[in-house]
């Protein structure tokens, strides 16, 4: 991460066309892919607890949504900062890009205030689980509008020829991308041991009293 | 108000971090509060263990003398 940081904020060219706020695209990018990462990962565990129902499923696609919303939420604070830098705008309700993740966003924080008006149960869990399913179609929506509006608010950068940067640049953004993913990952465990723990402990209390 | 390219650069990185940072401590204060717990149940389950064994003591001393 550490390593990430210096690259992205010091090595790293300045882009000649965006200057230094062209650096927000190392943090910025590799943060909405792990959010999207973390919606689909949601869903497929949401998948296993319908088709298998293992119980610990719902655990794990509950945690997943919620570190996708969490990185979510930075996506949408880090771009608008962005588009703020780079063409002096906070927000542009004419792009597709954007709308999109934000209705992805609040589908998924939407899935919370399910989850919590409903008793804990298998009936909780298996409304949630099909609830994360239907979000999981709005993630290939979001992530291609990027290609189909072709605005000036959010150029292509990855096409059919390759990355539109230069070899350090595309080096800085792939280890910014691996350090987003392992602090995502890292927290995921933290997050799923500690709600384990709680539920272990709970059951502990509710056998000794 | 108007903003330095620069400046938004550091607040873009400073979010992430401050997000990372919330998210840290919350987790630092509910290990601090499952550490507690523990604790509890471990009393409890000590207090239980005592319990047994006074109940279990008698019964075997009198099957001795028996």
């Amino acid at each position: 991460m550490g390593l990430a940081l210096v690259l992205a904020l010091i090595v790293a060219p300045e882009d000649a066309d965006q200057g230094i706020s062209q650096r927000i695209f190392y943090i910025h990018v590799p943060i909405a892919l792990t959010a999207y990462f973390c919606f689909g990962l949601g869903a497929w565990k949401a998948l296993l607890l319908l088709w298998r129902g293992n119980e610990r499923n719902d655990l794990e696609s509950y945690v997943a949504i919620h570190q996708g919303t969490i990185f979510g939420a930075l996506t949408l604070i880090t771009g608008s900062i962005w588009a703020r830098a780079s063409w002096d705008v906070w927000w542009s309700w004419s792009s597709n890009q954007l709308v999109l993740f934000l209705v992805l966003f609040l589908f998924y924080c939407a899935y919370f205030m399910l989850r919590f008006s409903l008793e804990e149960g298998p009936r909780r869990a298996r409304s949630s689980a099909v609830y994360a399913l239907f979000g999981v179609v709005l993630i290939p929506i979001s992530f291609l509008a990027i290609r189909l509006a072709e605005d000036f608010i959010h150029p292509t950068v990855f096409t059919r020829e390759g990355p539109q940067m230069t070899g350090l640049m595309f080096a800085t953004f792939c280890l910014s991308w691996a350090a987003v993913t392992l602090l995502a990952y890292v927290l995921y465990r933290v997050e799923l041991a500690g709600k384990r723990l709680d539920a272990d402990l709970r059951e502990l209390r509710e056998v000794l009293q | 108000m108007s903003w330095s390219q620069a400046e938004l650069v550091a607040a873009a990185y400073g979010v992430v971090f401050v997000f990372v940072l919330v998210y840290v401590a919350i987790i630092a204060a509910k290990l601090v509060r499952l550490q507690r717990e523990t604790a509890e149940l471990l009393e409890l389950a000590r207090g239980r263990e005592v319990a047994v064994r006074r109940d279990v003591t008698p019964s075997v001393e009198a099957a001795d003398e028996a």
